[in-house]
């Protein structure tokens, strides 16, 4: 059992209960609910910032292109983005499949919640700024090139489910040893671990809040393990991380979305 | 309509502008000298375009983009009007950007030009200052240029919509310490404001106040602590900033 926060649709305040990881339950007093009888929200109130070539296999996928035009060095800071608002999405919402796209990746990616104000903190005290770990879809359209910002491919509504919970910080052992699976219509697609950061939660910590301040309630992921599985139209997503839960989503027709009536 | 938000007597008011002072919203006349300026909204999605003057294009070597080249700033780095902005002690070429803001006023999908200004609330001056030494060729330009604390001066004012005629004709100014630095139209954007809006609404949805930092003219100088930078866009406002050391930030 974990203490973990979460917010029920409707409901402005992050309600605090004990869970079960393995099982994706919530307990409270006598009752023990399953995850797909609640209507989760998405837990987080500040900004989504995503950490780009963060797995040690994406940056052996570039190879040496890394060397090449248009990057002519590999990377020497952190590479962040920023999953706005609009891309929020909560455990078992439906993530939109784009007008003209058949294919989506789907990015499963441990995500930081800050839980005080980290400014240039240390690598030897980073986890002490840490409120706990919750999980994230960091959906994208499949594309090669990062030389430029991705919005078009990354910012697209509904691209960001993020839950069922935020897990306290102390139910999570060691953040740099969790397994993450995804899963498309229950068949194991993918399995990577966060023993393969490049920088680990603590080391990425450190290198972000040297430049740019963290605030109660963002969300650092802290990277994409390479290959990410793509999925489609109709298709059951559910990623498992160790420790944290699973979050399940499906992907429909934009037009079948809650931003139809919108598009 | 001239409005701000400001810090006043322990609490935050909007305000208007009121001849030299401002009112507030419970009718108290202040002068400037006794408020502190904050971002005249709070934005939510702050987006910002590279490369949409072909003069400043050029000026860094880069081709005119086919497409807008967006990228997203988070709440951390923005900052009031007469604040302070930290260069790092150890870089060589930190330099501001006059910016046209645009502040969204209501929910936009798949916005057509010719509807766009429908969508829009107002305006407002920023300064997006690029420290380019830690420019790096993945999502370039990269958060760690472009999302750093205290680096993307907002204000003074929201202008409302309604009272510019004609925002794409627009002067923009820099003034370093009294001299000229920097001079242009938003005449001369690549995209303008009702392509952009119409580019970024077709794919994901715009809220109320959503920022979008137009991009910056030619004429990108160096700047060093102590500088008071002004950037100024007629009609709109004239937002001032002050660049400061490393030495007051002691926790580094």
């Amino acid at each position: 059992m974990s203490r973990a926060s979460f917010r029920v649709l409707g409901e402005p305040v992050l309600i605090k209960a004990e869970v079960n990881t393995r099982k994706n339950t919530v307990v409270i007093e006598d009752y023990e609910l399953i995850s797909n009888e609640i209507q989760f929200d998405n837990p987080i109130t500040g900004t989504v910032y995503g950490t780009l070539l963060n797995f040690k296999g994406e940056l052996e996928r570039l190879g040496d292109d890394v060397n090449n035009e248009p990057y002519f060095s590999p990377p020497i800071a952190p590479v962040l983005y920023i999953k706005p608002v609009n891309t929020f999405n909560c455990y078992g919402g439906s993530i939109p499949m784009p007008v003209g796209i058949s294919k989506l990746e789907m990015g499963a990616a441990l995500g930081i919640v800050i839980g005080k104000k980290a400014v240039a903190v240390d690598e030897s005290t980073a986890l002490s700024y840490v409120a706990g770990y919750t999980i994230v879809n960091d959906v994208r359209i499949p594309h090669d090139s990062l030389y430029r910002p991705a919005i078009h491919f990354q910012a697209r509504d509904g691209f960001c489910p993020i839950g069922p919970w935020i897990i306290d910080r102390h139910g999570v052992e060691n953040p740099d040893n969790v397994s993450i699976r995804v899963y498309i219509n229950d068949k194991l697609q993918q399995e990577n671990s966060t023993s393969n950061l490049v920088r680990s939660v603590s080391r990425l910590l450190a290198d972000v809040t040297e430049f740019m301040t963290l605030s109660p309630g963002d969300v650092l992921l802290v990277g994409v393990p390479e290959d990410a599985p793509q999925a489609s139209v109709g298709d059951k997503i559910r990623i498992e991380i160790d420790g944290i839960g699973s979050l399940e989503n499906v992907i429909v027709d934009e037009s079948e979305s809650k931003w139809r009536k919108l598009i | 309509m001239r409005r701000a938000r400001v810090a006043y007597g322990g609490v935050i008011h909007e305000a208007i502008e009121w001849g030299n002072q401002l009112k507030l919203a419970d009718g108290r006349v202040v002068g400037e000298d006794e408020i502190m300026w904050l971002t005249p909204i709070e934005p939510r999605t702050v987006f910002a375009l590279g490369l949409n003057y072909a003069d400043h294009a050029a000026e860094l070597s880069f081709d005119a983009p086919s497409d807008p080249l967006v990228f997203l700033k988070g709440p951390n780095t923005l900052i009031g009007h007469q604040a302070y902005t930290r260069r790092p002690a150890d870089v060589t070429y930190m330099h501001y950007e006059c910016e046209l803001a645009v502040i969204i006023g209501e929910t936009a999908r798949n916005v057509q030009k010719e509807d766009a200004y429908k969508y829009v609330k107002g305006y407002s001056v920023a300064n997006d200052y690029a420290i380019r030494d830690y420019l790096e060729n993945y999502y370039r330009p990269n958060l760690r240029v472009k999302n750093r604390d205290t680096c993307t001066p907002l204000g003074p004012w929201l202008v409302d919509v309604m009272d510019i005629a004609d925002p794409m004709n627009l002067r923009l100014t820099t003034h370093v310490n009294s001299e000229l630095v920097q001079e242009g139209t938003t005449a001369d954007m690549i995209f303008d404001i009702p392509s952009i809006i119409e580019y970024l609404s077709s794919f994901m949805t715009l809220n109320e106040n959503d920022v979008i930092l137009t991009g910056t003219p030619k004429g990108s100088v160096n700047t060093v602590v102590g500088d008071v930078v002004v950037t100024e866009i007629e009609g709109i406002g004239r937002l001032v900033n002050t660049i400061i050391g490393e030495e007051a930030f002691t926790n580094r």
